[in-house]
């Protein structure tokens, strides 16, 4: 079902055009301007409280569970505002997914865990393909070696670890053209850190991704272009190398050199 | 530097231990204090069970007397047609009399006779036609039969009363106490367990009277209030807590919804019986209306324990949820409902527990009525447990004491094990997440 069509490097996925969020009175970011190119894994750096998770749920629209939280500016997917009337938000979470902070599996079993997306979309005319989208996603995810065997037991009984990785299998079963990540390896310990940075290298031939991390050295492994946010704007963004090796902004140099943050 | 911080470390030493004490005391103080407001609840509250229990067991029990009957046929079928009406109608109180009078007092006169029947129930003519009515070939056999004894005879039986004449409570005169000590001797009265009291509905006559009727009325008014109020509960709190903007009005819904859990149920049942009753003219004394009106007093209950338990439903599992693409009544109905259904059961037993023992609201809506009949339907006019018992509680007869004790006993049983279905069901579905 994947395309393996080679993205062309700089085609823009989303495009995000002075985009403001308030929460209430508060607001969280100013302006900001930024692209996420197709195909490439987009890194978002910056201390704490500067509007990256702000950000992040901006693209699939999770802000709109948020009480009191209000967008402005545009903000587009594919050329389309997100955040305009005829979109559906169903239908723009089927295409953006997201992996959060802390794994957050369903009390269900591993298998529900995973066929839940691809069965309220209707992604499978039955029951066979149901259990190809589960293994290919489960294999995908670099699960499938340790759960084969224990697709039934419930996904909350996996380690940390297993359980990150069982949410992105769940985020991929669905297809979705880009895949948030909200900080995925924070509850994580190396080794599973390391699983997930690889698995986000794999999976970036056939997605768009976003991820937000606080560890320099996890953006500069696992991205090919990081934006720096300070106080809820945009600082600077460039190609990762770029930003590690030769910040243009002295903010970012403080940042990434560890003077603050 | 080092000496510095060793000073400081002294005195911190020296400081902590002189609070040492004081503090250990307020903590041995504290508990103390604890220990003794948990004992003296205890205390009362075995003090309550105890004498209800003491005063109740004998309820359970019922005083039967050794009768030889003779099935005369003079008496029961004299034209010998075997027809049924007339089966039905013959006079088994005159069988009674007769076999008691035969054994006690042969030659008895009126009032003799009147104080031999006064220590039989005149259940024991009803006995007597039923075996009549399913086996005619009875008819001229003699049969000693155990006959259930009057409640006055059964008081001075179970020692509820002292065997003296004219003592408080006890209606036996001398004659009668002479009888009884004369079966006693010959071994012809015997307690056995009390069927009729688990099988018939009320009665005048204590030793007749039953719950079944009550308790068939509890669980009609139960099933009532629980097909209402669980689905209304569930869905307005599902609503408010998902679905509902967060604005004036839903703050002054949920004000009014904590308030009406606070509003005593006898309101309730005014509302009840101007609304049920006056207006749409249901049933009077109907375990409907009885349900309905113990519905809206469980409501507010409800909601709030269901408001709880979908709070309690951790927002990760939401958002996991919504960024796959569920919508908002799929995330509630695949995800949050499931996980807080048990929550919500456990608020709903507690509240069906509270409506089971609920009186004031249905006296009000006319359930006090005496009624001696077992409710076929919820539209069938009942008594309730709780309202039962407030109706024996009242009675002057003596042998009511014990069964309102029973009665009590039979009420807190079912209040007990409601109880503990909720602590299982919470128990069972603890957290899993
Ligand atoms: N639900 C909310 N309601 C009100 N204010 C919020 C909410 N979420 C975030 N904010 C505010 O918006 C700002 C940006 O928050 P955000 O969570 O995007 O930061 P972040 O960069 O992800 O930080 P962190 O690295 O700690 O996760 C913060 O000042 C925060 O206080
Ligand atoms: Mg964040």
């Amino acid at each position: 079902m994947t395309l393996n069509v080679v993205l062309p490097q700089s085609s823009t996925k989303v495009r995000a055009t002075a985009l403001d969020v308030h929460y209430g009175d508060k607001q969280a970011l100013f302006g900001v301007d930024l692209d996420i190119r197709a195909g490439e894994v987009t890194a978002l750096i910056g201390p704490s409280g500067c509007g990256k998770s702000t950000f992040l749920r901006c693209i699939n629209r999770m802000n709109d569970l948020v009480e009191g939280a209000r967008v402005s500016g545009s903000l587009t997917i594919d050329g389309s505002d997100i955040y305009d009337r005829t979109i559906d938000v169903v239908q723009l979470r089927a295409r953006v997914g997201m992996v959060f902070q802390k794994p957050n599996p369903f009390p269900k079993s591993i298998y529900d865990n995973v066929a839940y997306g691809p069965r309220i979309h209707g992604l499978a005319q039955d029951q066979a393909e149901l259990d190809d989208i589960v293994m290919t996603s489960l294999e995908k995810a670099g699960l499938l070696n340790e759960v084969k065997d224990r697709l039934l037991e419930t996904g909350t009984s996996l380690s940390g670890g297993q359980q990150q990785r069982l949410c992105i299998a769940r985020a991929i079963a669905v297809e979705p053209e880009v895949i948030l990540m909200d900080e995925p390896c924070s509850a994580l310990d190396p080794i599973a850190t390391a699983k997930v940075e690889e698995l986000i290298d794999e999976l970036r031939e056939n997605f768009t991704i976003v991820i937000v991390t606080h560890s320099m050295q996890q953006a500069a492994r696992v991205s090919q272009r990081t934006a720096f946010f300070h106080l809820g704007k945009v600082i600077e963004i460039g190609d990762t190398e770029q930003i590690f090796t030769n910040p243009q902004q002295p903010l970012t140099q403080g940042y990434i050199t560890g003077r603050f943050g | 530097m080092t000496e510095m911080i060793q000073t400081t470390a002294t005195r911190t030493a020296e400081t902590v231990a002189a609070r040492l004490n004081r503090r250990y005391t307020a903590e041995r103080r504290f508990r103390a204090l604890g220990l003794g407001a948990i004992l003296l609840s205890v205390g009362f509250l075995a003090v309550l069970l105890g004498s209800i229990v003491d005063k109740g067991w004998t309820g359970f029990l019922q005083t039967q007397i050794a009768v030889e009957i003779a099935f005369d046929p003079q008496v029961i079928d004299p034209e010998g047609t075997r027809d049924p009406a007339t089966l039905d109608t013959a006079d088994y109180a005159a069988l009674v009399r007769a076999g008691m009078a035969a054994r006690l007092s042969p030659e008895a006169d009126r009032a003799t006779r009147r104080d031999l029947s006064a220590l039989v129930s005149t259940m024991a003519a009803d006995q007597l036609r039923a075996m009549v009515t399913a086996d005619p070939a009875l008819i001229g056999s003699r049969a000693t039969l155990w006959l259930l004894a009057s409640d006055k005879l059964d008081m001075v039986v179970k020692g509820q009363v002292p065997r003296q004449v004219g003592a408080a409570g006890n209606a036996l005169n001398d004659r009668q106490l002479g009888w009884l000590a004369d079966l006693e001797q010959a071994h012809q009265t015997r307690k056995t367990f009390n069927t009729t009291f688990f099988t018939a509905g009320d009665s005048r006559a204590p030793e007749q009277a039953g719950i079944w009727g009550a308790v068939v009325g509890s669980f009609f008014s139960l099933a009532i209030t629980l097909l209402v109020s669980f689905p209304l509960g569930v869905a307005t709190a599902v609503y408010l807590e998902e679905f509902a903007p967060i604005n004036r009005w839903t703050n002054l819904i949920e004000v009014n919804i904590n308030n009406l859990a606070a509003v005593p149920s006898v309101v309730f049942g005014l509302l009840g019986l101007a609304v049920f009753l006056n207006v749409f003219h249901m049933p009077r004394s109907a375990p409907l209306v009885g349900g309905l009106v113990l519905a809206l007093i469980c409501l507010p209950t409800i909601i709030i324990a269901g408001r709880a338990a979908l709070k309690a439903v951790p927002p990760s599992i939401r958002q996991a949820a919504a960024g796959l693409g569920a919508s908002p009544l799929q995330i509630v109905a695949h995800h949050v409902l499931p996980l807080a259904m048990p929550g919500m059961l456990t608020g709903t037993i507690l509240g069906m527990a509270r409506a089971l023992g609920e009186t004031a609201p249905l006296l009000m809506i006319g359930m006090v009525a005496f009624i001696v009949d077992i409710p076929k339907s919820p539209l069938d006019p009942s008594a309730v447990l709780p309202v039962q018992i407030y109706l024996w509680a009242g009675s002057p007869e003596r042998a009511f004491v014990e069964k309102t004790s029973a009665a009590i006993m039979v009420l807190l049983l079912f209040l007990v094990s409601m109880n503990m279905v909720a602590i299982v069901l919470r128990k069972k579905f603890e957290r899993r997440w």
